[in-house]
């Protein structure tokens, strides 16, 4: 118990059953996982069609770009099939992140070929801040138990709030706010 | 009066109750308890929160679940859930990240049973203009797309203050801070005079004006004593941090709805923590800081 909650503690009205005062204490390390959730069509392109049961149709990038170096096509912007990638990523352009290589994969800036799921270290290459942040906590959010010893938690890639090539979060419509005639306006208070 | 110096209501009431007779008492009550929707005369009778045994307590949180189920037809499960020992809870927000979608005040809205009329939310998000920290000229009423340019947005919930003003103008110790730091309400102790929503710094504590209306499918069944259980009219709320979540050691709603992760939540005590790591490597600050109310609640811009 640190000497702050002690003092808390004792400067309360105290508990007259002091079974009631506390929750049982939570012993032992963090012994629960944290589960990055990344989309589940890494590395799929969207047909914009459906099946007979409106999901969405999307072609694998191995159906085209097989493990054949020869089907590594140089990626250019607009080429027919991938007309809907429009990039505003800062002056990146496709050979970036894509490996030349291996169109199913991605690479880093020493060339190291790394899988669609692991865009995370890609991003952390350019955007070291943020991805520092990010292992602390104070970037990209979590869901679950800020308390490991008592359950797990999920956290949201990169690519989930950031699409890869237009990474700007759009603009979007909030909530409304609370209509109640009784809350006064804030301005005489704050 | 009583005797003790210490306000209390329990004491005027019993002091009642021995002259004149149980039956006696009830019927002397029985007008205040018709006026004041819904309060029987064991709710008139009850001792102060920190004076029941967990008897006492276990027939109030079933009294509680009836009413519930009686009043809004929906069974609830309200527990009285205590703080975890050696945990001090504490909030970042990252001023940097938020977007003003207001999805936090929702998720407060749906989480802690707020009246449906009137959209009620423990949290207001002000529009602030790029460059100001004036929060007098905050507007908490805005409604366009956002972010806007040339704006930021600021969510403002309780600070659960080490340092409560609110907590110490209460006449009848309805309000307290409790050892992991959350100021709570006693919504059966409290008397409804409003002095803590006047002396709160950041306007955070709210007043029943009216029972809260929610229909029966929309009432969260997930409920504690001290935080989210249905509020009777006529008494203050305020954030609490969610403690039926936070004690069971689940993050809040506000941040778990936040699509933008600009809220970081988490034990000050543990030195591995998030909150910790950014209240050491980020230059925090917190509102109105010559108000000496010592917040838990902490801001940052990323730099
Ligand atoms: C900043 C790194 C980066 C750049 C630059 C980039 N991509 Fe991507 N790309 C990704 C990542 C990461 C994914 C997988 C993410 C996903 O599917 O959500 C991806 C996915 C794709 C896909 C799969 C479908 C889709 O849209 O998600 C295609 C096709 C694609 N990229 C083409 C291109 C083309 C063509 C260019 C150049 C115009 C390009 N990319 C530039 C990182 C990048
Ligand atoms: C090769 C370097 C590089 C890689 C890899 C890279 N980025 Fe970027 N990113 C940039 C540059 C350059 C900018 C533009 C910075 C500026 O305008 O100041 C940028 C901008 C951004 C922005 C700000 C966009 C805006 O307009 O607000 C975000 C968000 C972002 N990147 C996310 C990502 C994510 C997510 C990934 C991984 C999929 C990634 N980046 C991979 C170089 C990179
Ligand atoms: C929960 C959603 C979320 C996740 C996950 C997320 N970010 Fe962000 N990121 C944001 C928001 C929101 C902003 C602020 C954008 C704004 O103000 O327009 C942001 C801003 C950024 C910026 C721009 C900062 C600037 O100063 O303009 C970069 C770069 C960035 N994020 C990179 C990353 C990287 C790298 C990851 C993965 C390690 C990541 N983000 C994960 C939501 C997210």
């Amino acid at each position: 118990m640190s000497p702050a909650l002690l003092l808390l503690v004792a400067c309360d009205r105290g508990f007259s059953d002091p079974d009631r005062a506390f929750a049982a204490p939570i012993e032992g390390p963090p012994t629960y996982a944290t589960t990055i959730v990344a989309p589940t069509t890494l590395g799929v392109v969207d047909t914009s069609r459906t099946d007979v049961h409106g999901t969405p149709i999307g072609v694998g990038c191995a159906t085209c770009h097989g493990p054949d170096p020869s089907q590594a096509w140089a990626a250019t912007p607009g080429e027919p099939f991938h007309t809907g990638v429009s990039l505003r990523h800062g002056n990146n352009t496709c050979d970036h992140c894509h490996d030349p290589a291996d169109r199913t994969r991605l690479h880093l800036a020493d060339g190291t070929s790394i899988e669609m799921g692991a865009a995370i270290q890609l991003c952390a290459q350019c955007h070291g801040k943020q991805y520092t942040n990010y292992q602390h906590g104070a970037h990209g959010g979590m869901n679950g138990y800020w308390d490991l010893r008592q359950g797990p938690r999920t956290r949201n890639h990169c690519v989930v709030c950031h699409a890869p090539h237009d990474p700007a979060i759009p603009v979007v419509s909030p909530v409304l706010p609370p209509h109640d005639r009784y809350l006064e306006p804030p301005h005489d208070h704050l | 009066m009583t005797t003790s110096d210490d306000p209390d209501r329990r004491n005027v009431l019993k002091a009642g109750a021995v002259t004149l007779g149980a039956a006696a008492f009830a019927r002397a009550v029985a007008p205040v308890t018709e006026w004041v929707d819904g309060l029987s005369v064991d709710g008139f009778l009850q001792k102060h929160y920190k004076e029941l045994s967990k008897e006492e307590m276990n027939d109030i949180l079933r009294r509680h679940e009836q009413k519930t189920a009686d009043e809004y037809g929906r069974e609830v499960q309200i527990q009285d859930v205590r703080p975890i020992p050696g945990v001090q809870f504490a909030y970042a927000l990252n001023l940097s990240i938020c977007i003003g979608c207001r999805k936090c005040a929702e998720a407060c809205h749906q989480e802690n049973n707020h009246d449906r009329r009137t959209n009620n939310s423990y949290i207001r998000v002000l529009e602030m203009t790029q460059g100001s920290l004036d929060l007098a000229h905050g507007n908490p009423n805005y409604d366009h797309p956002v972010p806007q340019p040339g704006k930021y947005y600021m969510p403002v919930q309780c600070h659960q203050c080490d340092n409560a003003p609110c907590v110490k103008v209460c006449p009848i110790e309805a309000t307290w801070k409790e050892p992991d730091g959350i100021v709570v309400v006693d919504y059966d102790w409290c008397i409804g005079c409003r002095y803590c929503e006047a002396a709160c710094p950041y306007h955070a504590r709210r007043f029943n004006w009216t029972k809260p209306e929610i229909p029966a499918d929309e009432i969260n069944p997930d409920q504690a004593y001290l935080s989210n259980r249905i509020r009777p009219q006529g008494v203050m709320e305020k954030c609490t941090f969610c403690l039926h979540r936070t004690r069971k050691g689940r993050l809040p709603a506000c941040l778990e709805a936040c699509p933008t992760g600009a809220r970081v939540f988490g034990n000050l005590a543990d030195p591995d923590s998030e909150i910790r790591w950014v209240l050491e490597n980020k230059r925090v600050f917190v509102l109105k800081e010559d108000a000496g109310t010592q917040p838990r609640f902490f801001y940052f811009f990323d730099v």
